[in-house]
């Protein structure tokens, strides 16, 4: 298994001097130790073969669904979509009412107000509102309009905000501009929590993600999100294992821990309890909670509960038994 | 087990009279329009009527049927919209297919049920006549349990039959080729896709017709054919709330009894078996069983 802290002399404390100027945190990024793609391939892949039955599979499914980030991110996207997603958000299953409810609703930021209305309306105040922000998907706007855009969000009443990074920045090497462009979101955010979205499809190398890891968890995100959902690759076994190895090594440097949410591509139940696995196995029980670690997904949920509904009653369940999204 | 008679008579030059090695041939099930192996990884000896060992057909697990649904389903939508005229053009075809390998069938058939060569020959024979029956009724059996309605008002009322959806057949256990087309094909025909459970006992036949419908322009999905212990999988296809109907066929009374009742949850349509005699004159009960009737009202202009 792959271990690879922080460089060595990146002690506690010391972490806040690569930030001082864009070449010291060039030197600490690129500093990083390089990723073992085969290992790390091999790894996730070992890691999705265990087996999960019975209790421990009724145990991992509740915990999947309540993970769910319910994601609606379309140009079609209308108020009355939201507030169905939101009711379904609320009480996935109408027919089981011990099926837990999802982490948060997650939309765009005009639907922010609709998505909180809505979830006031069901009494699932629980339920978080998640709005992405800063020009969501492509990250190509001014740093005014994101700020304005985050801020809006806020407060229309998102406690979380889902950030993109711009990878135009990032892949040119200008680390420091997105280190203060996450900076300056996350002071925008307030008490809402900070996603940040790396694109991992568009970042071309698992070296390139393992810096983007640390470059936004030394920014100040509470969470580091793998992908959009709107580009080929997404969250992918590999990459989010190589992210949970950044917050896993990170936690070990400074003491912080930090969330991951893999988005785009988890489809089914299994899917979602392999990733779970890799939480369990690289990260341990402190991640496994929805506070620390999210699927941002949609079609997910339902597969989850049809398998819920086939642990419960012994019969296949089929797609007539969930609602259409 | 025994070099197959075909084998012996090799043409190549080189190598001599009967030396060659037999190549044995690899039972796969049918799911999606792949051949994959049995999820559980199981086997299970067949043999021809005499007890000698023919070969291994895979031993189908419940999740095998939960797949094969899951593929049926997917290829609903495209079979159930496909033309009649389209979808009988298909079956014909299934009928050349069959036709370009009567031999290899009938001696398939022959091995497992125990048939001299002509009867075996004749069974295949009547197996693929079957096909082009049915293939003839694909446009032809709306306009004989649909039609329009004489209502009192100033509407068009017309009934047309639907297919109900995803149906599981469990293939009669004797007659393993002309039983097994005779109930699989008219399910197929009016747009339902099928997981087709094959006879027990002389699945071999079922296995080589999933070749042939694979190489029939049938889309992946509309057929699936398991094989291994008819109830075991019948019990998950009978409960499976994504099903639509059950064929019971190949059920003994005990078993079908049983499964009718799993199948009451989401009230499937269940076809109880039934002395069915093969040879005769099939009719449109196996058809109109696997239908519903949809009715539109339309008024008349004005």
């Amino acid at each position: 298994m792959p271990t690879d802290a922080a460089p060595r002399d990146a002690g506690r404390g010391s972490l806040s001097d690569v930030v001082t100027s864009d070449a010291a945190l060039r030197r600490f990024l690129q500093g990083l130790p390089g990723v073992d793609a085969v290992g790390l391939e091999a790894r996730a892949a070992a890691l999705g073969t265990r087996s999960i039955k019975t209790t421990a599979k009724a145990y991992a499914l509740d915990l999947a669904i309540s993970m769910i980030d319910l994601t609606t991110l379309e140009g079609a996207d209308t108020p009355g979509k939201v507030r169905s997603l939101c009711a379904k958000g609320a009480n996935p299953d109408p027919g089981d009412r011990s099926t837990p409810r999802v982490a948060a609703i997650c939309v765009y930021p005009d639907m922010a107000a609709v998505a909180k209305q809505a979830l006031t309306e069901q009494g699932a105040g629980e339920v978080h509102v998640a709005s992405v922000a800063t020009a969501f998907p492509s990250g190509r706007a001014s740093m005014s309009v994101k700020l304005a855009d985050t801020r809006e969000a806020v407060a229309a009443g998102a406690d979380e905000i889902d950030m993109v990074i711009d990878r135009g920045a990032f892949l040119a090497g200008r680390y420091l501009q997105v280190f203060e462009e996450i900076q300056q979101v996350k002071a925008a955010c307030g008490a809402a929590h900070l996603k940040v979205i790396f694109e991992n499809g568009e970042l071309a190398t698992y070296d390139n993600i393992r810096r983007a890891s640390w470059l936004a968890m030394l920014a100040g995100a509470d969470f580091i999100k793998t992908s959009t959902g709107k580009v080929a690759v997404n969250a992918t076994p590999p990459n989010t294992l190589l992210m949970l190895e950044a917050v896993r090594d990170f936690r070990a440097a400074t003491g912080r821990q930090v969330g991951v949410k893999p988005a785009g591509g988890i489809r089914t139940a299994k899917d979602a309890v392999k990733y779970l696995v890799m939480v369990n196995e690289t990260l341990g029980d402190d991640w496994l909670s929805p506070d620390w670690f999210r699927f941002g997904a949609s079609s997910l949920l339902n597969d989850l509960l049809m398998q819920r509904q086939k642990l419960s009653t012994g019969r296949y369940s089929g797609p007539d038994y969930v609602t259409v999204d | 087990m025994s070099t197959p008679e075909a084998r012996t008579s090799s043409t190549s030059g080189s190598v001599a009279r009967g030396a060659r090695l037999s190549v044995l041939k690899t039972y796969k099930l049918y799911v999606g329009g792949k051949f994959p192996r049995s999820e559980s990884g199981r086997v299970y000896e067949v043999t021809d009527a005499k007890g000698q060992w023919l070969a291994n057909a895979p031993l189908a697990s419940r999740k095998d049927a939960r797949d094969a649904v899951v593929a049926a389903r997917k290829a609903f939508g495209g079979w159930s919209g496909a033309t009649a005229y389209n979808r009988g053009q298909i079956l014909y075809r299934i009928a050349e297919m069959l036709e370009g390998r009567r031999e290899q069938f009938a001696a398939e058939v022959a091995a497992a049920e125990g048939l001299s060569k002509a009867k075996a020959q004749a069974q295949t024979d009547a197996a693929i006549d079957r096909w082009v029956w049915y293939a003839g009724w694909s446009d032809k059996v709306a306009q004989v349990v649909g039609g329009g309605n004489p209502v009192a008002g100033p509407f068009f009322n017309l009934s047309t039959p639907e297919p109900t959806g995803v149906v599981a057949v469990l293939a009669p256990q004797s007659a393993s080729l002309l039983g097994l087309v005779s109930v699989l094909a008219p399910v197929i025909v009016t747009g339902n896709t099928a997981v087709v459970v094959a006879s027990r006992t002389a699945p071999l036949p079922a296995l080589s017709l999933a070749e042939v419908l694979a190489t029939s322009d049938l889309p992946g999905g509309v057929v699936n054919v398991l094989s291994g212990d008819t109830v075991e999988i019948a019990r998950p296809l009978a409960a499976h709330q994504d099903v639509n109907a059950i064929d019971l066929a190949g059920a003994d009374a005990e078993s079908a009894a049983e499964l009718e009742g799993a199948a009451a949850e989401n009230l499937k349509r269940v076809l109880r078996p039934g002395g069915d005699d093969w040879s005769a004159e099939p009719g449109l009960g196996r058809m109109t069983a696997f239908l519903e009737t949809k009715t539109v009202w339309h008024p008349i202009g004005a």
